[in-house]
């Protein structure tokens, strides 16, 4: 399985949506061929057509608000005493996560495809947010599926779904958290295909749905080189990007303008999340070693029992909450350019504390994730290593957890 | 030999009807139950599916879902699966039998263990439900050396040109789906609109079977009967959970719904 070089990765698939031969596809029930098809071919199209970018690119600046910013934190860089510490603030995007560059496209995409209905799923509640931003912004009626679980646990973001419109559908079956609200979604579509347009809130789904994900999350690696390159001079000789990784979208929208370069320069390092520490569950399919399965429409990396069930996972994050992880992620593993590893409910709150204690920055639960790895690393790392952390999203909507894990005071100041 | 599910088909032609074709889930609401259930349809069933549960059905809708989760909590395993197929064809070993779910849990089994336990213990027929043309070739090439029918379904988005392709590799049965739905939605078309599109279907190659599937009810199945063949599911399974849930025995229950069923028919 190799990489291609000058060739961007969401286009690297096979005839039959497949990166490295096995990873994607479309295992989707016939009614979905069609609806899919006419995406793939409206968004092969835009994705050239430069009027379309300049609109994508006139959102982007305007009203999602580019570039969000490229910060060194300096006190967290001196306490911890090794490599150089900085983040690049994605939270600072309208909305609070970088779920609201999928979702400004895909809105845009159900403009230009005359569908007045979007669907979407959400865990954490960022991509149901963003969407029903986006819709409201564009005209479209907005619909998000969401565990009852998540919307019991992430209420901040389900009162803004609300007030942006949108109706919220709770998901009751199974897991009763993302997995289940993007089966619900999917179900949704197949059969409401003619009226309404899907999002899917992460690189999965379908492969269209990996590919649109994709291209439309790289605007924070299309952003940080550039100011990489403000800040240095040039990329730096020894540059690590860590982000967390749920169904992967964030974490590869951070990473693909540096595919091509060679990983020991710009390394890749994805954190999954590894669940409470006493609990066998995870939501960590490329750590723990998870075999290949189909979930969602694209064959990936999946936690599955023996017979093919896909398994309940555990996280403290809602968005990272998913057994499976985006096709993309298990090429670039399968090839070697990026480094996957885990951590815990307890390491992510660690980190939310250490980042919280030393800077002006409240990443939530999904980037602590990230930011325990790379503070970890950071310590055996030398000082010429620059260091950056994606920090995704605002934990303004994790309020009520930290409260209950780690008391009033970590919350008091949002 | 004749795949006994061709066979099915001739027997309802020569009695100027369609087939019965109903859906049930293994394992609901146990191993033993759902066998029993078989075998209290099958004297007025023509050919039965037996859904292999999953619990990421992304075409399911609320009846058959309910279904396969409770089959799935009762620790249904493909296996046992195919020991309930091959016990019921110990009781009736002419009666068809097709097996319907989602493609991961062929793909963990491996396509080739899979196809041979099929063999083995008498299945006579897939459905794939995510595993769509052209990415089926392959399987259904696999399906055929065994003599097994891989059934493909047909959508109302399926465009003509995709349909005539389809139906022109297909084997002698393949599945139009009435409506854009899950399995178990309300019909959202008039039956006559259904035939039509069925129809239309049916002319690209009138010698290949086509059932209709997809919101059949005891109410809707006697204006539907001009088609090779009828599948009913959702209101199979609705039917158990509502006899479980006023504590009547679901095989009595759902003997007396498919004897309806093919009453309206006949
Ligand atoms: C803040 C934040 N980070 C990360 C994720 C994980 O998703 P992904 O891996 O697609 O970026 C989510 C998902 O909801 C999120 O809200």
């Amino acid at each position: 399985m190799k990489l291609k070089k000058r060739v961007p990765v969401i286009d690297q698939g096979n005839s039959l949506g497949f990166w490295g031969g096995k990873f994607g596809g479309n295992f989707v029930p016939e009614t979905l061929k069609k609806p899919i098809e006419d995406l793939e071919v409206l968004f092969n199209k835009l994705k050239k057509d430069k009027k379309f970018i300049n609109e994508r690119d006139k959102y982007f600046k305007n009203w999602v608000g580019s570039p969000t910013r490229f910060i060194k934190l300096e006190n967290l860089t001196n306490h911890i005493g090794g490599a150089q510490i900085w983040s690049k603030v994605v939270s600072d995007a309208n909305g609070g996560a970088h779920k609201i560059y999928n979702a400004t496209v895909h809105c845009l995409l159900a403009k230009r495809s005359g569908k007045k209905i979007i669907c979407g799923d959400t865990g954490a509640g960022y991509a149901g947010k963003m969407l029903s931003m986006a819709a409201k912004k564009f005209g479209l009626k907005c619909k998000i599926f969401m565990g009852a679980k998540d919307i019991a646990r992430q209420q901040p973001n389900v009162k803004a779904m609300k007030k942006n419109g949108a109706e919220v559908i709770p998901v009751y079956s199974g897991s009763q958290t993302l997995v289940d609200a993007v089966s619900e979604c999917m179900r949704f579509w197949v059969a409401n295909c003619d009226t309404t347009a899907m999002c899917v809130g992460s690189t999965v789904g379908p492969a269209v749905f990996v590919r649109i994900c994709g291209w439309s999350t790289s605007q924070i690696s299309r952003e940080l080189k550039v100011q990489l390159i403000d800040e240095f001079g040039t990329i730096p000789k020894k540059l690590k990007l860590y982000n967390c990784v749920g169904g992967g979208s964030s974490s590869f929208g951070f990473w693909n303008e540096f595919m091509d370069y060679d990983k020991r320069q710009v390394e890749f390092i994805g954190v999954e999340a590894g669940g409470p520490k006493k609990s066998k569950k995870h939501a960590a399919p490329l750590t723990y070693g998870s075999k290949i399965g189909i979930l969602h429409g694209a064959a990936q990396y999946v936690n599955q029992n023996s017979d093919g069930q896909i398994e309940e996972t555990e996280s403290i994050s809602a968005g990272l909450d998913y057994p499976g992880i985006s096709p993309l992620h298990c090429f670039l593993k399968d090839t070697k350019r990026a480094r996957y590893t885990a951590a815990s409910d307890e390491e992510a709150l660690t980190a939310y504390k250490l980042v919280t204690k030393f800077e002006k920055l409240r990443p939530s639960l999904e980037p602590s994730h990230a930011f325990f790895v790379a503070l970890k690393e950071a310590k055996k790392l030398s000082k010429n290593t620059v260091v950056v952390i994606n920090s995704c999203g605002d934990a303004y909507k994790d309020r009520g957890i930290l409260k209950e894990r780690l008391g009033k005071k970590y919350v008091k100041s949002n | 030999m004749l795949n006994p599910i061709s066979v099915a088909f001739k027997k309802a032609k020569a009695e100027k009807r369609p087939a019965l074709l109903t859906y049930t889930v293994a394992g609901d609401s146990s191993k033993k139950q759902s066998l029993d259930i078989l075998k209290s349809i099958s004297k007025n069933a023509d050919i039965l599916e037996v859904g292999v549960p999953h619990n990421t059905p992304v075409a399911d809708g609320s009846q058959i879902q309910t279904s396969a989760y409770r089959a799935i909590e009762k620790g249904i395993k493909i296996n046992d699966i195919f020991r309930i197929v091959r016990d019921f064809k110990k009781f009736d070993k002419n009666k068809p039998i097709i097996l319907m779910g989602y493609y991961n849990m062929i793909f963990q089994y491996g396509d080739n263990s899979f196809l041979n336990k099929c063999k083995n213990s008498g299945v006579n027929g897939l459905i794939v439900v995510d595993l769509p043309w052209p990415e089926n070739k392959n399987f259904a090439k696999k399906c055929k050396r065994k003599s097994i029918y891989f059934i493909q379904l047909l959508s109302p988005t399926t465009t003509s040109k995709r349909l005539k392709k389809i139906i022109q590799n297909s084997h002698p049965m393949n599945y139009f789906i009435s409506m854009l739905s899950t399995t178990g939605g309300k019909l959202k078309v008039s039956p006559k609109e259904i035939i039509k599109n069925y129809n239309r279907i049916k002319k690209i190659n009138p010698k290949k079977e086509i059932v209709i599937g997809f919101g059949i009810t005891d109410k809707t199945i006697g204006k539907l009967k001009s088609a090779d063949g009828l599948v009913v599911g959702s209101a199979i399974c609705k039917e158990i959970t509502r006899s479980l849930n006023s504590r009547q025995n679901p095989v009595t229950n759902v003997g007396k719904l498919v004897r309806k069923l093919k009453n309206k028919i006949k």
